[in-house]
């Protein structure tokens, strides 16, 4: 499928879904908004979805252009395929917002989110927490004889199974970032 | 050429650059800088109102019948908490306002300093955009772009919260043509093989028809022409929505009246049974539309919005047209005149003998009586007796504004303005002070209840001090007839609290505030009073006691499709079921 980038006020999405819009199928999409990053624009978006009922299952914002202020805000969110293009319909009508896209049907994309893991414990829970970290490649960012803090990146869900497996071996905390995530390079 | 001035003188250039001839407000601690301008100029009229709900549908009201934004200016806290209402109204039916809001000094925000309050998050979900301004050099530039937002693609409200320290300070003015170009810039023109599917689609239709709304008013002059241009062209019948009332003349010969909830019986038929449908500027609201998976089975729909979301937000659509109605009509009427300019001439002729059929049950009919004035002989004498006047109307909400939309009748667009969206009441009053600033020398009327027009009542005062001559034609029933009428059929007939107890005495009230009342309550005097009305030089309050207990017909009630309709002298009984009611 084409690249969907959605200019302001532009009309290259919603009236052109190709989908049965009925379809009563929950899907999840990953979008990618690019904003101003200026006063209050967070509250816009998240205003946004409060306001009119839609889902957050993920959010994370940061500016990624220093000298142009611009911000990526990557929002995982849920609904019926109509929802979906009301959602970026209406982020597409929000002032600040420069471009939508929807990584989801957009083509290939890598989806990655940092977690960080309290864990304490003695003995063989320790040995079998630092074991494991290995095996998912996750990092020791702070130890104590009580305790470590691991830094895992990954997806979602290789840092669920991660959880479940630390459940049992001493988790104390956990920090997630959310879902940062890029279209992959044109082939 | 950059000029030093203060945030105060900036905001009054400002307003003066963008061609701002009024503005409607209140004053309070935190505008006073602004206000001190305003005293030293006399380029800009500045309209006290008196409370700030007013000055924004006033506002409304001004940008409504002239096309131009309207303004309005109020200080922080409770002045702008009770803009709210008005935000709202514009921010649904699409009507371009500049709202300037005082603030506390930037270091005093987050202190819950006197007369403090959130502007910028109250507001955010009731404006197309809005603005804190810390930086008095960025001033200027926040202004311009309030009016580009406000008036750019669909129209709408917008907000800049000005703190007093911002106002005090000086810094650098840029002209509106210095200021940023902003990258909003919604599309206007419509993708050409989309007008040209529909193009092809009218080409083939048995049973076309035109469902216009707010946008054609919105999108300018021009779109009406067009409109009109493309209606007598292809012999199509046309409706439109409540907003859209005045695109297309109601004399004209394919007008089927408005369609909806309240609807005409033809237009509401016409829209079931067509197999085309063309949606210009509306957007399927759920006044229109009554039952979703029974709306028009049959047809083929067409979409032509200038707003994006607003494409199957509720109806999925076969051809969807984003653009400004105006620049794509222009378009369609181009391609389809170059293909041939054709119709389905004998298909349309058996669809209008269809649609004549549906026009002799004369849905507006009533039982009409010679000892109480019915709410709608009320009006269609109104209607005879002010035709031939520059007229604008005006309406609160609830029966009397279903019936001023049923039995008044509009030739041009943008002389028509009431709450179709939020259903404000007390938006008609202050509406029509807003009307009467922009067209002195017109017949201003605002079609009211007595319930409605005591909402913003305060005005009076308003109309007053500007020698406004608005006529209060308040339909006096002493219930909150619309409630009244939904407690009757859906709610076991339980009359709660929709009864006006307590009304003042309208003729008194008038005098109390140096305006005219006349009170009417026999048939036979009406024409005398509706001119007495009309000829008398100021405000008049027009207390006019009619029938309590009269419904609004057609309708069709809450969870049925448009061919159910009720028509007026249908029994009512057990036509709503109960599920029905859980719906407004």
């Amino acid at each position: 499928m084409s690249a969907l980038k959605i200019n302001k006020g532009a009309m290259s999405h919603s009236a052109y879904e190709l989908r049965d819009p009925n379809l009563n199928v929950i899907e999840k999409h990953t979008l990618a908004v690019i904003v101003d990053n200026e006063a209050g624009v967070l509250a816009r978006v998240i205003g946004l979805f409060s306001g009119r009922g839609y889902n957050i299952e993920s959010l994370t914002v940061a500016e990624i252009d220093h000298t142009g202020h611009r911000s990526r805000i990557t929002v995982v969110t849920t609904g019926t395929p109509a929802v979906i293009v009301q959602i970026k319909a209406q982020l597409g009508r929000i002032v600040p917002v420069h471009e939508v896209h929807d990584l989801t049907v957009e083509g290939p994309s890598v989806e990655r989110e940092l977690a960080l893991f309290k864990v304490a414990g003695q003995g063989d829970q320790r040995v079998e927490a630092l074991r494991l970290a290995d095996i998912f490649r996750a990092n020791v960012v702070d130890s104590t004889l009580q305790s470590f803090v691991f830094e895992i990146t990954g997806t979602p869900e290789k840092i669920d199974a991660f959880a479940e497996l630390m459940r049992p071996l001493g988790l104390e905390e956990v920090a997630r970032t959310g879902v940062a995530a890029l279209a992959r390079g044109r082939k | 050429m950059a000029r030093q001035m203060t945030g105060a003188k900036m905001v009054v250039q400002a307003l003066r650059d963008q061609g701002v001839d009024t503005i409607f407000g209140y004053p309070g601690g935190a505008v006073l800088p602004i206000y001190d301008e305003i005293f030293q100029q006399n380029d800009i009229r500045h309209i006290l109102v008196r409370h700030e709900q007013g000055a924004v549908h006033a506002a409304e009201g001004y940008a409504r019948s002239t096309g131009k934004p309207g303004v309005v200016l109020v200080t922080s806290g409770p002045g702008a908490t009770n803009a709210v209402t008005g935000l709202t109204d514009a921010l649904m039916d699409s009507i371009p306002i500049v709202v300037l809001t005082g603030q506390v000094p930037t270091f005093m925000i987050g202190t819950d300093g006197f007369q403090e309050a959130d502007t910028i998050g109250i507001t955010r979900p009731c404006t197309k955009h809005n603005w804190l301004v810390k930086d008095t050099d960025k001033l200027a530039d926040v202004l311009h772009q309030a009016f580009h937002v406000a008036k750019s693609g669909r129209p709408g409200p917008v907000l800049v919260d000005i703190p007093k320290d911002v106002q005090f300070a000086t810094g650098e003015y840029i002209a509106p043509k210095a200021a940023r170009v902003s990258h909003y810039q919604p599309q206007v023109k419509g993708a050409i093989e989309a007008i040209t599917d529909l193009a092809a689609a009218m080409e083939k239709a048995e049973r076309p028809i035109f469902y216009t709304g707010g946008g054609v008013i919105n999108s300018g002059p021009e779109a009406s022409r067009l409109l009109r241009e493309l209606v007598s062209a292809t012999g199509f019948p046309i409706t439109s929505t409540l907003m859209g009332l005045g695109a297309y003349p109601a004399s004209g010969a394919a007008w089927l009246g408005m369609l909806g909830m309240h609807g005409l019986y033809e237009a509401n038929m016409a829209m079931h049974d067509c197999d085309l449908m063309i949606n210009i500027g509306a957007r399927f609201d759920d006044r229109i539309t009554g039952r979703l998976d029974a709306f028009s089975p049959g047809s083929r729909k067409a979409h032509i919005d200038i707003d994006p979301s607003s494409i199957n937000k509720v109806i999925p659509v076969d051809i969807p047209i984003i653009g400004d109605v105006a620049h794509v009509l222009a378009d369609l009427l181009e391609v389809w005149k170059k293909r041939g300019g054709n119709t389905r001439k004998e298909a349309l002729s058996k669809w209008w003998t269809q649609i004549d059929a549906w026009r002799k049950i004369d849905c507006l009919s009533y039982a009409n009586s010679d000892k109480l004035i019915k709410p709608q002989y009320a009006l269609q004498r109104l209607e005879a007796l002010t035709k031939g006047h520059d007229r604008y109307i005006c309406t609160e909400v609830g029966q009397h504004q279903m019936w001023a939309a049923q039995y008044l009748t509009f030739e041009d667009p943008n002389r028509w303005m009431t709450s179709g969206g939020l259903g404000t009441m007390g938006y008609g009053f202050p509406a029509s002070i807003g009307v009467q600033m922009a067209h002195p020398d017109a017949l201003v009327i605002n079609v009211a209840g007595e319930a409605s027009w005591l909402m913003n009542m305060q005005e009076m005062g308003t109309a007053m001090q500007y020698r406004l001559p608005v006529k209060q034609f308040i339909l006096n029933n002493e219930r909150l007839g619309m409630v009244r009428q939904w407690q009757q059929l859906l709610h076991g007939e339980r009359y709660s609290q929709s009864w006006s107890e307590s009304l003042p005495d309208f003729v008194k009230l008038a005098e109390a505030f140096g305006a005219k009342g006349i009170i009417c309550k026999d048939p036979a005097d009406l024409d005398d009073a509706i001119m007495e009305m009309i000829n008398h030089d100021g405000p008049v309050i027009f207390d006019c006691l009619v029938e309590k207990h009269e419904n609004c017909f057609p309708m069709i009630p809450s969870g049925k499709p448009h061919n159910e309709m009720l028509l007026g002298n249908a029994s009512t009984k057990d036509a709503i079921q109960a599920g029905g009611a859980v719906l407004v």
